[in-house]
């Protein structure tokens, strides 16, 4: 084998490892985002059960603004959360299933399930604690729904 | 020489006679349902604690697709994979053409209207410790959920297990009446195990197995490896679970952990359940949980 070819065999390999490097920091990204993302569920919900199981004392005020986060959040898309490769086993952290990204249409509709939740959520979370702990179920269904059917157990 | 080969050959028939009459089926009294007539609006607070539809209705069901139980799920184990069958009220593929006490002996003894074993997959080792007049409530509240002509398939189950006289044998060494935790303290823990142990089967998966598959009673809830394979189902005895009784309660209710995780997989199928039940229940279950023996 002369120089040029040994140049070339490198470049070209150079280039493949680069590529992967790269799709591998993009599924690395998406795991951080979709966990972010997840992380302000949890904390909003956090004030909020904290109310509803009386941990905390009941506040409208403090009810609704939760209740209104979580329809902000809910409402943010996550289209671009779930790159090839970044499912369970294809980077480090995730737990998302392979089925996820064959199952478009039953995947929206259990975003429409929850962020019909979170509206029921934010319309009941400032009237009283009962309504509070009520609608709180619905969107605790909803979350479970798609990480029954799309996440692997840790 | 020729009646040592008899004496073989007798005693050889007398143990094929045994074993037949010994792994043969075990019916319940016949008088067990005598009087007896469901309310099926009670049956369905029986039919949720039961936990019915998180094995029988088709695999991704939910909302009202969860009262099909037309079966069809697949439940992996170390003896093969065994398929729900459909138990809609569909005469020719479900169990609309039984009787109160087929589908009481179905339920409570693992025994089909024909004389044959059903494999413990289906939990009527726990179901054995229910009242009968709650089984009839539940029969009467099947009844009337919707119809499916889905034929059931068969178990993918090897041999010598495929032979369901084995599931005799099994019986004969773990099929038990008693409960694991033998003294319930208050009204409140005997509901709580009644909950758990009797209709809610939890230590069919929360407790580990041994190696013809019966459950380690001395272990009981202390956790177990996943049947799916991935992961560990945890233990919720008082050495681990350290939840308040609101966090439990709240996660009976909505799935969601005291860190606003939510519950997935299985546990998933059994929160669906769990909240439809009366937040009595869901206390006596948590107490029950604080009942039991800490172990690791």
């Amino acid at each position: 084998m002369n120089n040029s070819k040994i140049r070339i065999a490198v470049a070209v390999l150079a280039i493949a490892v680069a590529g992967t490097a790269v799709a591998q920091s993009a599924a690395d990204g998406a795991v951080k985002a979709r966990k972010s993302h997840m992380q302000l569920y949890a904390f909003n919900l956090d004030q909020l059960g904290a109310m509803a199981k009386g941990e905390v004392e009941y506040n409208a005020e403090t009810a609704s603004t939760h209740a209104d986060n979580l329809v902000a959040i809910a409402s943010v898309s996550m289209a671009g959360y779930w790159p090839e490769g970044s499912a369970q086993g294809e980077v480090e952290g995730s737990r998302a299933l392979p089925a996820l990204w064959t199952s478009g249409e039953d995947v929206m509709t259990k975003v429409a399930a929850l962020n019909e939740a979170v509206a029921g959520l934010s319309a009941a979370a400032g009237s009283d604690q009962a309504g509070l702990q009520t609608a709180l179920g619905p969107v605790g269904e909803a979350c479970g729904a798609c990480h029954k059917a799309y996440r692997a157990p840790e | 020489m020729r009646r040592f080969l008899a004496l073989i050959l007798m005693l050889g028939l007398f143990g094929g006679v045994a074993f037949w009459f010994l792994t043969g089926p075990s019916r319940l009294p016949a008088e067990t349902f005598a009087g007896l007539s469901g309310d099926a609006a009670a049956g369905e607070a029986v039919f949720w604690a039961g936990g019915c539809a998180s094995c029988h209705s088709a695999e991704a069901a939910e909302g009202d697709a969860r009262l099909v139980l037309s079966g069809g799920r697949r439940f992996p184990s170390d003896f093969g994979t065994f398929l729900a069958p459909n138990i809609t009220p569909d005469p020719d593929q479900g169990i609309g053409s039984w009787s109160l006490a087929d589908f009481g002996n179905a339920v409570m003894r693992g025994v089909s209207p024909a004389g044959a074993h059903y494999y413990p997959a289906f939990p009527y080792t726990t179901y054995a410790k229910a009242e009968p007049q709650d089984i009839a409530d539940l029969w009467a509240y099947m009844q009337a959920l919707p119809a499916d002509p889905t034929p059931s398939l068969a178990h993918e189950v090897g041999f010598p297990f495929s032979i369901r006289r084995s599931v005799g044998g099994w019986k004969l060494l773990f099929f038990s009446n008693d409960y694991v935790l033998e003294n319930a303290a208050t009204p409140e823990i005997e509901r709580g195990r009644y909950l758990a142990e009797a209709l809610g089967h939890c230590g069919e998966c929360h407790t580990p197995r041994g190696i013809l598959g019966q459950l380690q009673t001395d272990r009981w809830l202390t956790g177990a490896p996943n049947p799916t394979g991935r992961g560990n189902i945890p233990n919720i005895t008082p050495a681990e679970l350290d939840w308040s009784d609101l966090d439990l309660i709240s996660y009976f209710k909505t799935g969601f952990t005291p860190e606003f995780d939510v519950a997935g997989g299985h546990m998933a199928e059994v929160v669906q359940n769990l909240a439809r039940l009366p937040d009595s229940d869901l206390a006596a279950i948590t107490a029950y949980l604080r009942a039991v023996p800490a172990a690791e």
